[in-house]
């Protein structure tokens, strides 16, 4: 799960990690309420998306004065930012973040993530701040620093000390460095993080060491112990039907394509994106319906997939292991008799593909009631064919 | 033969009062496995599928001489429970369950370090080797006897893996599914290194996808040290978009790392034959087992 940069930043604050004074905003007026009470001589105000590259996109401005802030926040609220992250149809803006401006010496980059391959938490950092962490690992790989945390010894402080000195942090500076880097560990673990990353992270002309911006990615399946943090989720980021089907405890990514699929299996569902992809067509999404598919949960994927008349084609491939393939057949039924007036047909074709468990009594129950535009496919292959090839006849 | 369980690993069932578990319990049986102990703290003698109940693995342990575990605990109890099972001397646990948190996997493997256990998983459909034992969820009656060892990241695409192999006449020695997750047990050198070991197992098939950099690793590692047995693979994700997770905790493309492309450009790139599509997995293990001069003898079914 993500959360706003303000979000993240009253988060990392509560951990004692120094963040720059600042408030949200929903509206003008409360953006310029905001920067008064701030009274700092520059603010900066910052469109607050779940996409980084904002300042690239123009989402972060300077302001000497209210009436910049003013016009800045008329110009950004309700704007659709682009920027690398977000994809061509970009991200409309509904909140600000309104911020002291600091007095900036130098930019550094810190983060926590967790190493797969030695399972542990990791610190990396470069004192090439300010740029994604990305570029400065391909093209200056030996800037970029790394400490793996033991989880009972937690953060050494000798090794915050050696990342601080190896990023190069003034030595004035150091102790406050380290100090963050604790203060953001403890936030890390504490919350249940997938990520905690600071880009940049900022030594002022005080020689204050500060977190100036902030993004802290969480563990979905943590998040049963950490209910302050569900309820930071800013729905309006979150794709509607994707939305709509995790609370029908569907796993679904929208691809915005037209031909979509329903599967049971993370991996066969990836594998069914790419063999639609594969056949020439354009994969609507990913929809893995899981292990213990109700005819129910079957109906509201269909709903799902058909939502907005985005699907021209449904391709159902199911291999039966601990999902039976009659639940599924019976779900295809149950989906015809709430989406159509007659009860008996679906608006889009439907190409099958059943195998394993129950396959038999699966294939007897889409036979004994016959829905228009349901077509059994024999194999994977075909099926994935066959699909491909009804899209593209229809349009 | 096979690899990591045969026919007379003693095998305890974690969490066996549970719905899921009580199923799979008897699908176990009927298999063949040699259950022969229930952990369920508080349930101490009852009876699941004729198989006794215990309050602790060690209760179980000291009673029944097992050596190995399959954990269906619930997710946010399920670390512990490996580690009751790591605590308790076994020599294998494998984790069915789903949706652990990674940092609670990531205090697991620490607490696992120096202690003999390998873990399998979590959320992986366990192990299967044929006409043996399965510890797990992987279908019984899909993969038949032979030469191929089988390990895989995704359950749904061990199944249909080892159904198409079916379908092809070829068996299988051992499937080992590792699980989705970032942070697990076993990774495919780890398998391989098993399966490298098992005079039965002539070729592998290794079944990955998108995210961290283990099969680009398993990719350097069979060219260093398994040359001598074929590997065919398939990589699931192509399609998948930067950023988003693909189901399993684990799949996901984050920092421009861990892209299907990148995947098999560096399995082709140490010469193996990787799959085109899912459709397509049986037909590479033929044509790799020809390519080495032996489909006659991995033709087993």
């Amino acid at each position: 799960m993500n959360i706003h940069e303000y979000q993240s930043k009253a988060v990392l604050k509560s951990y004692g990690v120094a963040v720059p004074e600042g408030l949200p905003a929903f509206t003008v007026e409360e953006a310029v309420e905001n920067a008064k009470k701030i009274g700092t001589p520059v603010v900066v105000v910052k469109a607050q998306i779940h996409a980084g590259g904002r300042g690239k996109a123009g989402g972060v401005k300077l302001a000497k004065n209210l009436d910049e802030v003013k016009s800045y926040a008329s110009e950004l609220l309700g704007k659709t930012l682009v920027t690398h992250q977000t994809g061509p149809e970009g991200k409309k803006v509904g909140r600000l973040l309104i911020e002291a401006g600091s007095n900036i010496k130098k930019e550094y980059y810190l983060s926590f993530v967790i190493d797969r391959q030695t399972a542990r938490v990791v610190m990396m950092g470069s004192e090439e701040g300010g740029i994604e962490i990305e570029k400065v690992a391909a093209e200056m790989p030996e800037k970029i620093f790394k400490e793996y945390i033991d989880p009972v010894i937690g953060l050494a402080p000798f090794q915050a000390t050696r990342m601080a000195y190896n990023i190069n942090i003034p030595q004035p500076a150091i102790r406050k460095a380290t100090k963050l880097m604790t203060c953001l560990y403890n936030a890390f673990v504490g919350k249940d993080c997938s990520l905690a990353e600071i880009n940049p992270l900022v030594v002022t002309a005080e020689d204050d060491v500060i977190a100036l911006d902030a993004k802290l990615n969480f563990d979905d399946s943590a998040l049963f112990r950490h209910p302050d943090i569900e309820e930071l989720r800013d729905k309006s980021e979150e794709d509607p039907k994707e939305r709509r089907a995790a609370e029908a405890g569907l796993n679904y990514v929208n691809l915005g394509g037209d031909v979509a699929c329903m599967v049971n299996g993370a991996g066969l569902a990836m594998a069914t994106v790419d063999i639609i992809k594969h056949y020439g067509g354009e994969p609507a999404n990913f929809l893995d319906v899981g292990g213990d598919s109700s005819p129910e949960k079957i109906a509201e994927a269909f709903q799902i997939m058909l939502d907005g008349g985005q699907a021209k084609g449904i391709f159902v491939n199911i291999f039966g292991g601990i999902n039976r393939c009659d639940a599924v057949a019976a779900g295809i039924v149950e989906a015809a008799k709430i989406i159509s007036d007659d009860g008996k047909s679906l608006p889009v074709p439907v190409v099958v593909r059943l195998e394993g468990t129950n396959v038999e009594q699966g294939r007897k129950i889409l036979q004994d009631s016959p829905i228009a535009n349901v077509i059994m496919a024999p194999t994977m292959e075909g099926g994935a064919e066959e699909i491909v090839k009804r899209v593209k006849a229809a349009q | 033969m096979g690899v990591l369980v045969n026919k007379d690993t003693k095998v305890i069932v974690q969490g066996i009062t549970g719905k899921q578990a009580t199923f799979h319990t008897k699908q176990m049986l009927a298999y063949g496995t040699k259950i022969v102990a229930g952990v369920t703290p508080g349930k101490a003698g009852q009876e699941v599928e004729g198989v006794p109940v215990f309050n602790t693995v060690k209760d179980a342990v000291e009673a029944t001489g097992a050596t190995a575990s399959v954990v269906y605990v619930p997710a946010r109890f399920a670390a512990d429970s490996i580690m009751e099972a790591v605590d308790a001397g076994l020599d294998l646990v494998v984790c069915i369950t789903e949706h652990i948190p990674v940092q609670d996997m990531v205090k697991v493997r620490r607490y696992m370090e120096g202690k003999k256990t390998r873990l399998i998983g979590p959320n992986c459909p366990g192990i299967l080797t044929t006409d043996e034992a399965k510890l797990g969820i992987i279908p019984g009656n899909i993969q038949k006897k032979g030469h191929v060892g089988l390990v895989s990241r995704s359950g749904t695409l061990t199944y249909e893996a080892a159904f198409q192999l079916m379908n092809a006449g070829i068996g299988v020695t051992t499937a080992i599914g590792i699980g989705g997750d970032p942070v697990k047990g076993t990774d495919f050198i780890d398998a391989l290194e098993l399966f490298k070991n098992d005079p039965e197992t002539k070729a592998v098939l290794m079944i990955g996808e998108i995210g961290g950099t283990a099969e680009e690793d398993a990719a350097k590692w069979i060219k260093e040290n398994m040359p001598d047995k074929p590997v065919a693979a398939f990589i699931s994700g192509r399609q998948a978009p930067p950023g988003k997770r693909m189901g399993h905790a684990g799949a996901i493309i984050s920092g421009g790392k861990g892209t299907a492309a990148d995947k098999i450009k560096a399995l082709n790139g140490v010469g193996i034959e990787v799959a085109d599509t899912v459709a397509h997995i049986g037909e590479t293990v033929v044509d790799t087992l020809k390519k080495a001069g032996i489909y006659d003898e991995c033709h087993t079914c």
